[in-house]
This record gives C-alpha cells, structure tokens and sequence, in this order.
C-alpha cells in the first residue's frame, strides 16, 4: 500500500491561548474507503514525535508507517472495512503549521514567536480536517500517549462527531513525574547554544540538546525489564571497559543512534510547544470533576493499558474509565500484560489488536 | 431456543452449557439493563443482549477473559467484585448478576449490599453448602467435605465463604431484601421440596 502525505489549508484558527493563527496547514494520510454512508471513519492521533504517515509504504522514501502494525487490510483498524485518517499535529514539523512554518506576516519561520498550543488547539484543527473530509460522524478516534489524550478531548468536547473513543496507555492530565520528564527534555534543548532562543533555521539546530531529549524519552518508553532483555551490560564493540568516556555499552550506543537519529526528522521548537501542550492538558480543568468533563452524550470507551507502563501508569486511565462509570457511560477497560513499558502500544500488538476489533466490529455492526 | 422453561417444571434446559444460566436468563426482563460480575468471557452477556436486548456491563478480574469479552463487543471493566462496585451510582441496572462467584468474594456481605445499591434487584446463584453429598462427606471421610459442586482441595480452593440455602434465608431475612423468586437446582432437575438438603445450585432474584 503506498500512500502520499495529502495537504489542506484553512484560513485561520482560534487558539485556547487566545492568539488565532491565519492560515493553517495540516497534511494528512487516509487508507482504506469511505463508504456511501460515511459511517466507517476512523481518525488516528499520533503520539508525541508521530506523523501523519501512520500506516502504508511512503510514497516520498519508503518508509512503512508508524503503526502500520495496526492499520492495513486486515489488521486491528481493517482498511478493508473502514476509512483511516490520520493528521499530523498543530504545532508538528510534519507538513503541519508549526513553529518551523513561515509566518507570513514576518516572512520568516515563527520560532518562539508561535503561539502556544494546547490539545484542545490540536483537536479542534483535527475537526475541521473532518469537515473538510465531508465526516459529520467519525465511527472512532483512537491514539496511545498524547494520541490518546487527543482521543479523550474528542470523548469530552466533541461528543456529536465521534461514536467510540479507543484512549490507549494515557491520561486525563499529566503528574508532576510526567511534566518533570519534559521539563529535562526541554531544558536539554534550551541549554544547547545552538537553540539560540529558537532562531536557528538559517543555522544549525540545536541537535545536541534534542537528541539528549530525545534519549530521556526513549528511557521512560521502555521498561526495566526490556531494557535489560535488549541491552543488559552487554559491551558495545570491545570485550573491556574503554576507561574512557567513549561508547562502553550496548545501551549508550542505542540512545545515542536515537538521539542522533532524531535529529533529522524533528524540530526542537516543535519538540518545545507539543511537550508544553501535553504538560498543560487537563481534562477536567473547567469541570467540577474529571466524571464532569465528560457530556451526557460521550461516546463510548475502551480504554487499555499496559501492565509495565511506568510512564503513563494503569492507576491513570483507571481514573478515566471510574469517572466514565461514575455516570453510567458505556466503557470497557483492559489491563494488558507486556514487558514493553510505554511503547507496548507501538510494538506488542497481538492482544491490543483482537480487543479493538472486535470492539470496532461491534460498535460498526450496532450502527 | 428452547422454549421458556419455568421454575415448576421438572428439568431445567442448559444455557451454554450451564442451567443456572438458562434460569438467570428466565429472571431478566426484555429490554433492562445488567451487570454481570465475575461475567468471564461475556457469553451470558452477549447471549442476553442477543436474545433479551440486554444493555450489559460485565466486571471480570482475569485480563484474558476481559480481553475476549471485549473482543466480542461486551463492555467489560477489568476489576475486583469486592471494590469494583462502588464506581456506579445507585439505581444504575435492573439487575446486577452474581453467579456462581458469592463464595469466593473476600466480603460476601458487602459485595450483595452493593449489588443491591448499584441494581434495582439482585440475581446470585450459588453452590449449596448444606447438600446431603457434602454432609456425608463430612461426617464419612472426616475431611474438608467435596462433591461435584465443591471439587476442590482445600488447599487450592477458590472458595473462603461457605454458605448453606438456609444460611442466605436467614440474611435475606436479616437484612431485610425480597426474596421475589428462588429455584434450587439438582443437575437438571428443579427441586421442590427439602432444598436445603437436595439442591446442589440455589438462584435467588432478590430486592430491596
């Protein structure tokens, strides 16, 4: 399945900061075929460091998509059933208007001068994406990690235009652990003279500091136990110690391919504002409680998470599924069993695909 | 579908290979709604939202079931019957379905007031204790009695709470809940008189 990176530009968008952006562009994937009745949509939300270009061969450099494991004939979103969307970020450096966009009241990238975004910012572009694709009611959202609390704001605010909601490994709103570990990754970045306040698209980026964030996170995405299967102590290329501070460890070695890695695909500025908006969203900000946040109409939930996910614990969208019980909403929630920590979602995807079929199958054949 | 069976006849019809559920699924009116803990797999859900237009929920403790029930389209909380509870609001189902599962929570008592807080009525089906098998088999081997409704070991049962036809009687009454409907069961024969002694599966559908 090879698949082209699609574009569509709005003309303006309001900001929960109170700023409104003018114009907006947001690049987007679809697989699979809507039907007549345009009941079989389904919207993918990425992850943090995600694109739009979830699933399929890239047309652009042949890449397979970063849950292709999960979209395709077939699979756990069945491409031959259903419709797939998926968008690229507000904020994102992906073909998305983001900090590394030009603005063109300056003529140059914005850079610091973006305004910051928030996931309901991100959310209500997704929106017009869907209007734009002629969806009054998408039959699902689904997305793990900041994907997944993209898929809670739509479960909370966008009751009317959505039947399911699939919340993987996530949570309502971010610990102060979780704020602590984007705050390292930030400040990584921040403490790279090459960041230059944000002002450095007509020099080098501050490659030094994003990939040490990007090592962090990479850290918090595995589990002890993974970390110990993958790499142990094993030596990296030598049979002693270096005594020296060159490459020792498997491990060092693989952060630091990561790191260097991910310096060619991101932009610091954009790693920047996307952490801020996961650090700020909090669904029940506004509402009385968290079983507040979410209307009489919600749709309905299967929430999973993962039993060694020590970065976005089960305890945290448990809270999410008891607040939806809380007010007789419809939800399902499954703790699944993985050595993988936080990327289990990504990579260990037998047990996560049978429960979202037929979750899906289910929700479809009730239509 | 086998036809309606009713408590008075002689032989109960199986459900999924298991009578207590072809009588709970007697017990549940069209159209309510229900919670089923301890629900498995979800196949008496499914079957009752099938055949019954059910609304179910299930709570279950084991993920690979819960995995399965979801799969086949059941909303299942993966959770503990002894504290899952207390999420739901009052009046939240018509029935809340306890089978075969009473004796092996860890606060019996608590886990049916909840039942009857959360649901307009409770179904429990249960193993009885006082069974003539299990009386012999005590006074006989003078060992921790076994039968066929009570196979275990001591040492690797499941169940910590034994109680008896009579005992739940006596806390019904105590407790001050309708019995509205109560069939005994003895493989699959509906047994009339001497229950407490005969049934090896008693069902009650109670209420506040």
């Amino acid at each position: 399945m090879i698949v082209e990176t699609q574009s569509v530009r709005f003309d303006s968008l309001p900001l929960d900061c109170g700023a409104r952006l003018a114009p907006v562009d947001v690049a987007y994937e679809t697989y699979g075929n809507l039907n007549s009745a345009r009941s079989n949509a389904i919207l993918i939300l990425h992850a943090l460091t995600g694109d739009a270009h979830a699933a399929g061969i890239s047309h652009d450099d042949g890449k397979p998509g970063w849950w292709g494991n999960m979209i395709g004939p077939g699979k756990a979103f069945d491409t031959d059933r259903y419709f797939v969307i998926c968008s690229n970020v507000l904020g994102g450096c992906r073909g998305t208007t983001g900090p590394a966009s030009v603005n063109p009241e300056t003529g140059c990238p914005y850079a610091m001068s973006f305004p910051v975004i928030t996931i309901g910012d991100m959310v209500r572009l997704q929106v017009k994406l869907i209007d734009h694709l002629g969806i009054e009611r998408l039959l699902a959202v689904s997305g793990g990690s900041m994907g997944g609390m993209q898929t809670l704001e739509w479960a909370a605010h966008w009751p009317e235009r959505v039947i399911a909601a699939i919340p993987i490994a996530t949570t309502a709103r971010h610990s102060a652990q979780q704020i602590a570990f984007n705050e390292v990754g930030r400040q990584a970045i921040m403490a790279d003279p090459d960041w230059n306040e944000g002002n450095y698209y007509a020099s080098k980026p501050p490659a030094r500091g994003l990939a040490v964030a990007r090592m962090v996170g990479h850290i918090t995405y595995m589990s002890d136990e993974s970390m110990r299967e993958k790499f142990g102590r094993r030596l990296r290329d030598k049979e002693k110690y270096g005594y020296d501070f060159s490459i020792d460890f498997e491990v060092e070695s693989y952060l630091r391919y990561r790191g260097s890695q991910f310096v060619n695909r991101f932009d610091a500025n954009s790693y920047l504002y996307i952490t801020k908006a996961m650090d700020y969203f909090d669904l029940a900000n506004g509402a009385r409680s968290l079983g507040d946040a979410f209307p009489k109409n919600a749709p309905r939930v299967l929430a999973i998470s993962f039993t060694s996910d020590w970065l976005y614990p089960s305890y945290q969208l448990i809270e999410v599924v008891e607040a939806l019980r809380s007010r007789n909403h419809d939800v399902a929630y499954v703790e699944l069993a993985s050595n993988y920590g936080h990327d289990a979602f990504l990579v260990d995807i037998g047990e996560q695909t049978e429960v979202i079929r037929g979750f899906l199958a289910n929700t479809y054949s009730r239509l | 579908m086998t036809t309606t069976a009713g408590a008075a006849r002689h032989f109960v019809r199986e459900l999924l290979g298991r009578s207590d559920y072809a009588i709970i699924s007697d017990l549940v009116e069209p159209d309510s709604r229900v919670l089923d803990l301890g629900c498995g797999e979800g196949e008496l859900l499914e079957w009752l939202a099938a055949n019954r237009s059910v609304e179910g929920r299930g709570i279950e403790i084991d993920g690979r079931k819960v995995q399965r029930a979801i799969a086949r389209g059941i909303s299942v909380y993966q959770g503990d019957i002894d504290q899952g509870l207390s999420g739901y609001p009052d009046d939240s189902f018509d029935y809340v379905i306890l089978s075969q599962t009473l004796q092996e929570t860890r606060r019996p008592l608590e886990v049916l007031r909840e039942m009857l807080r959360v649901g307009r009525r409770a179904i429990v089906a249960f193993p009885n204790y006082g069974h003539w098998a299990m009386r012999v088999s005590a006074l006989f081997t003078g060992r921790a009695p076994r039968s066929k409704c009570f196979p275990y070991e001591w040492y690797e049962s499941p169940n910590i709470h034994f109680l008896t036809v009579k005992d739940f009687e006596v806390l019904a009454d105590n407790q001050g809940w309708t019995v509205e409907r109560k069939i005994f069961l003895s493989g699959h024969n509906a047994v009339r008189a001497l229950a407490n002694l005969r049934a090896e599966v008693a069902v009650y559908l109670v209420r506040r």
